[in-house]
């Protein structure tokens, strides 16, 4: 027997075997995240219903040596779910009770395949929602959210996963259960909690998080403004931030994301509009009530072309419709497309975009941009046709200039999505080799034998038995000189 | 690089130091570190100082690297709402115009190295959050001389692990910093504090008629005096209309009082030199908290479950930290004695139990293997 099929009998002795696939044809429905060109089959699947039958798990990975990847719905855009061939994937899908909600401590306590909505489902009852709200919110799972540190349209008012997690139980790659954080803040000690946070399945996996529970405003107004070019929507953008208003959310979508959506769910969005912008302000009724004026004023004395003010949530749902549709949209108006996720300073937004235009035009590839506006985090969204000779070529192409131009500008490689398998070559371009060997050390601390989740993140990784450069007195100056 | 020979006023915590050295830049403080561990230099960073004896003493010390000369605004991108700052620059002399670095210093003289190092916070962490939260990029050098970034200068970014939240609240036992980028958010133009004095038996439907109330406080603190009544005080902040609206509501529901924020306001209720201690709990347990803080009395975010006491007598202080140790622990939280005079330290634990410590073992081996960074001044002797 090779050393998964022993792990496999012994895991199914250990969990039962319905816990355990091996099966060559369902194996292969957990080849791929959401980014669908990275395929593996794993070598073997794992679905434990507590965080007891995950410690065991991966207690058996770390005996046998063999490497494992978390999964929660596989909705990663970064490859950060993907398999390895001769390694265990443990998926959380039975791990889906919400343990606890706690709207006296503004809490709830949940398993790391719950749902994001349903997280919000079950507190609003109580008056409260889970404020972090990617647009893949039906489908991912707080544990992916973790793992990615996920933001969402309203992050640019609220903060992201890592604003919003209090603690977290996890089996760390030794295989031992491990509470960071806790329902009250400040847990003494290091913040391992806000480093775990976002490390893509690399540093163990979450078995119960806890986190908190905002109360849901008193009021929300959504605005539908369109302008004639993104720059002009870009200057409204710029005159909101600098009036002091914090807006819940500040989303732009360009002609061509317009006439996708429009093409894929009616959203109705103003004809011939060259740019939209989807302003929500939300917080107590007298406060939305005055700032909600003066971001109007500021949209029109930018250029506005139409403004809608959302009625009633229906309307207020079609708006957003367009917006977390675009991505799949594209699909209407090209056979395929990459979805690129990137971020510059906000201020740039004109200058960037029009380079965006500039490097799509050159390589004749036709570019969708959405972006979280607010926050300068782009979706540009890179089309083209397999089927052409030469063309997916050119999209990557174009893809990896515009991962450029964010670096140029001071930006980062992503914004939400994650490094993941996609972008770790990118990392050396943003990071020096002594940042990436830092970052490591961490990794080192809690996964000696580089099991959980490798080859992400990290285009090289570092074995950590290697001794740190020793420095001996004799070959350093002394004190006197060197001060 | 400016250096000298330590003097009387050198000392961390009682135990002296040999060398004083102030780097004026992250390559020059990089040379340094590379020089004190090729000497094998205990080393302990020093921001304002202003806390410095806060905390165990270190088990050894031979050189104090001060930040006095890592000063200054790298960068105010207003547009964006960031900055980038070297660590030795006070927080008191930021000045952003129309924004603002949203952390509440409790003292004076503190440095942006020292806050973020002690993840301080203040009143208004409840809408704004603590340093971690508006800590956006970080710059380090390690123990050792390498220098390491994480992070950035923009809001949203998730390339690579954040070890701004590791080096956030580390006390300088990982490294020193010497820049920190952080988001900034713009000064409201009006505010409001609604205060009420209740028995402490009616703290719990007060803070829950608020909480119920949707006027989003930038602050809920309460304070009691030894034996005393709480007072209640709710921060709104906003435009002058909003203000005013949600003002008046929380007049209504706390049946208070609209005014200037009390004379204890972000302060700790303890005298320098006494016995300060900071208690979290889950916030449905903050109302238990306060009425067992008779004896003491309490100060601190009801908003967010993080307050502080003052412990009058030093006699007595390994019984009452027992004693609020087991009520905040039943509430979700923690004691820890931040400051105290000698007799107590050697008297009480002063981080008390802390979960999780064995990884924050192996952190602490991977950043500083040779121990040399503030040994023994964090949890678990670390
Ligand atoms: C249409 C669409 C829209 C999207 N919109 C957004 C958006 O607005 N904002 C945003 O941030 N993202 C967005 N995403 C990306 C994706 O949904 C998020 O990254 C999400 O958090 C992934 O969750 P998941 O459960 O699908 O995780 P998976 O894809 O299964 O895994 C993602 C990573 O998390 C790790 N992981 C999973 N579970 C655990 C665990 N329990 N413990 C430790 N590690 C774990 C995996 O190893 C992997 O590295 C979008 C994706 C799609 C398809
Ligand atoms: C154990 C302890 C707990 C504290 N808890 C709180 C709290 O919960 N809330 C609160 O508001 N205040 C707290 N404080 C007080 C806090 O230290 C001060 O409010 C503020 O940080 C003082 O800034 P400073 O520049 O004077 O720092 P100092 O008093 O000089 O140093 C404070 C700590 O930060 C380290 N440090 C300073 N600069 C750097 C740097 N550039 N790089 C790395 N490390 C550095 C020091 O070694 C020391 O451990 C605490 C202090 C200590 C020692």
């Amino acid at each position: 027997m090779t050393s998964l099929e022993e792990l496999a009998a012994g895991l199914r002795t250990a969990l039962g075997s319905d816990r355990v696939v091996s099966d060559r044809v369902e194996l292969r429905t957990y080849e791929c995240d959401g980014l669908a060109h990275y395929k593996v089959t794993p070598g073997l699947v794992v679905l434990p219903r507590d965080a007891g039958e995950c410690a065991r798990t991966v207690a058996a990975c770390v005996a046998a040596g063999v490497p494992f990847v978390a999964r929660g719905s596989g909705t990663g855009l970064s490859g950060g779910a993907l398999p390895h061939a001769d390694g265990v994937l443990i998926v959380t899908a039975k791990m889906r009770d919400i343990l606890e909600v706690a709207p006296a401590d503004e809490r709830a306590v949940v398993q790391p395949g719950v749902i994001n909505l349903q997280v919000t489902r079950a507190a609003t009852a109580h008056g409260y929602y889970y404020a972090p709200d990617p647009s893949s919110q039906q489908i991912c799972s707080i544990g992916g959210n973790v793992a990615e540190n996920s933001g969402g349209a309203h992050c640019l008012k609220y903060g992201f996963t890592t604003n919003h997690v209090l603690g977290a139980e996890i089996v760390t790659p030794d295989g031992d259960l491990v509470e960071l954080g806790g329902r009250a803040p400040d847990t003494p000690g290091y913040d391992l909690l806000g480093a775990f946070v976002g490390s893509e399945g690399t540093l163990g996996i979450a078995t119960r998080v806890t986190v908190r529970l905002t109360r849901l405003p008193e009021s929300v107004r959504t605005l539908l403004a369109a302008f004639a070019t993104t720059d002009a929507a870009g200057a409204a953008t710029s005159a909101i931030i600098a009036a002091g208003v914090v807006p819940a959310a500040v989303e732009m979508m360009d002609a061509l994301a317009i006439e996708a959506a429009e093409a894929a769910v009616a959203c109705g969005y103003p004809p011939g509009a060259g740019a939209v912008l989807i302003v929500e302000l939300d917080g107590p009724a007298a406060e939305v009530a005055a700032q909600f004026a003066q971001v109007t004023a500021l949209c029109e004395a930018n250029g506005a072309t139409e403004l809608r003010i959302a009625a009633d949530d229906a309307e207020r749902a079609l708006f957003w419709k367009g917006r977390k549709s675009a991505f799949a949209a594209v699909g209407r108006i090209s056979p395929d497309y990459i979805v690129q996720d990137g971020v510059i300073p906000r201020t740039a937004l004109p200058e960037v975009l029009h380079r965006i235009g500039e490097v799509a035009g050159a390589h004749g590839v036709r570019v969708a941009n959405v972006f979280h506006a607010g926050d300068g985090n782009l979706h540009p969204l890179v089309l083209f046709d397999a089927a052409t000779d030469g063309e997916a070529e050119r999209a990557e192409e174009v893809s990896g200039a515009i991962i450029d131009l964010c670096i140029e500008y001071g930006g980062s490689i992503t914004g939400e999505h994650g490094v993941g398998t996609d972008k770790a070559k990118y990392m050396p371009r943003m990071f020096t080799d002594d940042d990436l060997e830092t970052m490591q050390l961490l990794r080192c601390a809690f996964d000696p034998a580089g099991l959980a989740n490798p080859g992400k993140i990290f285009p090289t990784p570092r074995l950590c038995g290697e001794v740190p450069r020793r420095h001996s007195a004799s070959d350093a100056p002394a004190p006197a000189e060197i001060f | 690089m400016d250096w000298r020979p330590a003097t009387e006023d050198d000392h961390v915590a009682g135990v002296p130091a040999r060398f004083v050295a102030a780097p004026g830049s992250t390559e020059e403080a990089s040379e340094l570190l590379r020089a004190a561990a090729a000497h094998d230099f205990a080393v302990v960073v020093r921001g304002g100082g202003t806390k410095l004896g806060w905390g165990p003493p270190p088990r050894r010390l031979d050189l104090i690297v001060d930040t006095h000369r890592l000063t200054g605004v790298v960068e105010h991108a207003a547009g964006d709402l960031i900055t980038v700052l070297r660590a030795g620059t006070p927080l008191s002399t930021l000045d952003f115009g129309s924004q603002q670095l949203a952390l509440d210093s409790p003292l004076p003289g503190a440095t942006v190295g020292g806050s973020v190092a002690a993840n301080i916070s203040g009143p208004r962490r409840m809408l704004y959050g603590t340093a971690r939260d508006l800590l956006i990029g970080i710059t380090v050098v390690r123990p050792g001389g390498t220098v390491a970034h994480s992070g950035g200068k923009v809001v949203k970014n998730v390339a690579g692990y954040d070890l701004g939240k590791l080096f956030t609240g580390s006390y300088g036992t990982l490294g020193l910093i010497t820049e920190c980028a952080f988001r900034l958010h713009p000064v409201p133009p009006a505010r409001a504090v609604v205060t009420r004095t209740v028995p402490a038996s009616g703290l719990g439907a007060l803070l829950a008629a608020v909480r119920d109330e949707q006027v989003v406080p930038s602050a809920v603190e309460v304070d009691r005096p030894p034996d005393g009544e709480v007072t209640v005080a709710v921060l709104v902040e906003g435009t002058a209309e909003g203000v005013r609206d949600r003002a008046a509501r929380l007049e209504k529901v706390l049946g208070g009082q609209i005014g200037e924020p009390p004379s204890w306001w972000g302060a700790y209720p303890w005298q320098p030199g006494g016995t300060g201690l900071k208690l979290t709990a889950a916030l449905s347990k903050v109302p238990d908290l306060v009425e067992a803080a008779a004896e003491t009395g309490i100060r601190g975010s009801a908003g967010t479950g993080v307050l502080y006491a003052a412990v009058g007598s030093d006699q007595d202080a390994p019984r009452i930290v027992e004693r609020l140790r087991a009520e905040t622990v039943r509430a979700g939280g923690h004691t820890v004695v931040l400051t105290a005079p000698a007799e107590v330290r050697q008297a009480v634990d002063m981080w008390g139990p802390v979960p999780g410590l064995d990884l924050m073992r192996r952190v602490k081996d991977q950043f500083d293997p040779g121990h040399h960074f503030a040994p023994g001044r964090f949890v678990g002797g670390i």
